[in-house]
């Protein structure tokens, strides 16, 4: 191509082209092939014969609605990950800020041991959170599982906040503050254009992960607050052929996140990196 | 004496209302001084500057230290506190001193060594996977070619779809020991179908956990690998360098950081695996695909017994607690900068 200089531990682009789409089309093959089932009917879905010449049909898609209220579970992941990741970047973005700028002797320590309360398994903390939702009335609500994502996903949020905001130089802020900004001026005018990139990043990870949290969802919403993950999880035993309407809720549960990340990758893989990788 | 006086009387007059720390000598406007600092970052700190915002960022960093503070240490004691008692939700009113009973019961059940093996075996075959196959995929696609975009969006897509829904696709439609595609593929080439997850439920697992994990390792180290020093692989090539000399000596020094950080956070999310079990296998057949992770949750509300599922709660924190230390070794001086 038009650099002369390329990295030629691959092989010949004709090779490496048809090596790369294979490899491609093999990972992306199971997605594909959900895709293609969901709109077959259930008899089709299971024959080799009709793997790809089927007249499409979109009665799975209105038969997972009415079996199941998809559009409840779609509103509740919606504003779980949603509110989740506002709340969480509200409380994250501060302690970067605070730890970024204004080191202390203890914060490599604090740091740590945030990354060190994600490491926690969930189930270690099932029983005692359980109990707790119970008791305050928050077990199977929105707001309960709000809570339980901001505080899973908060450590991460201000690991990578933190490496995006290492990465500004402290001598601009400094040098609005001995301007006479105060905080709010600095943050407005100064820190925010800055880390807009950080920010998006953080938010966007924290919103897919939200969104396929599956452990607290299952163990702790029903009929009432339950996501998407949880709706896709009472399709595991079901009677008589199903692979078509499965594929379709499937489809359903999956594809506002794989479109939105696939929009967004770019800008999600440098916030995945902690700034560890340019 | 002279100079000093000098300067005092150049300076007085033309301080600005607050500017006590001129320096002698100088005392440029507000504008001056601005460039000044931005033109020498390693000019000393003055305290007078962070008198008035060091406070306040403590009270910043406050909300994030209290709420994951409370968040850790609110179910840990009531996990210790529930340890130590008979606690089963079939009887209740039963909440005894259980002294170490619900340790005993926990460490000694058979399942529990096998959990413990199937966690690490699940946590250390997925890493290994994502890495190796990850760098090999990142390299295959480093270089341009037609459909590079599109190959990309295909190879990612994995790391979006939700645990259950992955577990359910591979559970159903691939690893189905009669309609499923796998089985199909081997009846295609003359083989006996195999039934994955009956026959090699933990493998099974394992594939399902790397197939959404993998887009995650080639998407950092296809990221990495555009910052590559394309003039030092050159230059090493007119060395008659090889090809898997360049790759030993130029290309992976050059992936340990991002091998790095996809080794920490696998590792995190990978030490508490439960949806691709739960929605799968259930942990079984047996014990074969139980980690740590399902057994506790086995106990608590298969078995209904909160004690002992207390005492492995702590057991996997002590884990995770290994392991964490473990990772800091390897890999946080790793991310120092």
């Amino acid at each position: 191509m038009s650099a002369p200089i390329t990295l030629r531990i691959a092989p010949a682009l004709a090779v490496r082209t048809v090596a790369a789409w294979l490899v491609a089309l093999l990972i992306f093959f199971p997605i594909a092939f959900m895709l293609l089932t969901s709109f077959k009917t259930e008899l089709q879905a299971i024959s080799v014969s009709t793997m790809w010449h089927f007249t499409p049909t979109l009665e799975n898609y209105t038969l997972v609605q009415s079996r199941s209220d998809y559009l409840l579970y779609a509103k509740n992941s919606v504003i779980t990950s949603v509110v989740s990741t506002l709340l969480g970047l509200l409380i994250a973005a501060p302690a970067a800020y605070s730890m970024a700028f204004f080191p202390s002797r203890r914060t490599k320590d604090i740091l740590m041991w945030m990354l060190g309360t994600k490491m926690m398994p969930a189930v270690g903390a099932l029983v005692p959170v359980y109990v707790l939702a119970q008791s305050s009335s928050l077990l199977d609500t929105r707001l309960g599982l709000i809570i339980v994502f901001t505080l899973s996903n908060l450590p991460l949020m201000v690991w990578m906040l933190y490496s995006h905001f290492k990465e500004i130089p402290p001598d601009i802020l400094e040098a609005c503050r001995m301007d006479g900004a105060n905080l709010w001026d600095e943050c407005r005018h100064v820190l925010l254009p800055l880390s807009l990139g950080g920010l998006a990043s953080t938010g966007l990870l924290c919103l897919v992960l939200s969104w396929n949290e599956a452990f607290w969802s299952l163990n702790l919403t029903a009929a009432h607050a339950g996501t998407l993950a949880a709706l896709i999880a009472s399709y595991s035993s079901p009677e008589g052929l199903f692979w078509a309407k499965l594929s379709a809720a499937s489809v359903m549960a999956i594809a506002p996140i794989v479109v939105f990340g696939w929009f967004s990758q770019k800008q999600l893989v440098q916030g995945l990196t902690f700034g560890a990788v340019k | 004496m002279r100079t000093s006086t000098d300067a005092a009387m150049v300076s007085a007059p033309g301080a600005p209302l607050g500017t006590t720390t001129a320096p002698v000598g100088s005392a440029p406007p507000q504008q001056g001084a601005r460039v000044l600092r931005l033109v020498k970052p390693k000019a000393p700190k003055q305290p007078e500057q962070h008198a008035m915002h060091r406070p306040l960022a403590r009270l910043l960093l406050a909300p994030a230290v209290g709420t994951l503070f409370l968040w850790m240490i609110v179910p840990l004691l009531m996990t210790i506190y529930f340890s130590f008692i008979r606690y089963n939700l079939m009887q209740p009113g039963e909440h005894g001193f259980a002294g170490l009973m619900n340790y005993e019961f926990f460490v000694t059940d058979p399942s529990f060594m096998t959990a413990v093996m199937n966690t690490l075996l699940l946590l250390g075959s997925v890493i290994a996977i994502t890495v190796v196959v990850g760098i090999g995929v990142a390299l295959l696609v480093n270089e341009p070619f037609p459909g590079r975009g599109i190959v990309r969006v295909l190879l990612i897509s994995p790391f979006f779809v939700m645990p259950t829904v992955n577990a359910l696709l591979w559970k159903h439609m691939m690893m189905n020991p009669i309609y499923g595609v796998l089985a199909q593929v081997s009846k295609f080439f003359g083989a006996q179908p195999i039934d994955w997850l009956t026959d090699y439920p933990l493998f099974s697992v394992i594939v399902m956990v790397a197939w959404q994990w993998l887009p995650f390792a080639v998407l950092i180290f296809i990221t990495a690998l555009q910052s590559m020093n394309r003039e030092q692989l050159e230059a090493a090539r007119m060395d008659g360098a090889n090809a898997f000399q360049q790759f030993r000596f130029l290309v992976l020094p050059h992936l340990s950081r991002p091998i790095a950080v996809v080794v920490m956070i696998e590792m995190i999310f990978l030490l508490s695996v439960f949806a691709e079990i739960f929605t799968t296998t259930g942990g079984g057949p047996g014990d074969a695909s139980t980690n740590i992770a399902f057994l506790i949750f086995k106990q608590a509300l298969l078995n209904f017994d909160v004690g002992v599922a207390s005492a492995g709660a702590l057991f996997a924190v002590l884990l995770a607690n290994v392991a964490a230390i473990f990772l800091i070794r390897m890999v946080g001086k790793n991310l120092e900068r």
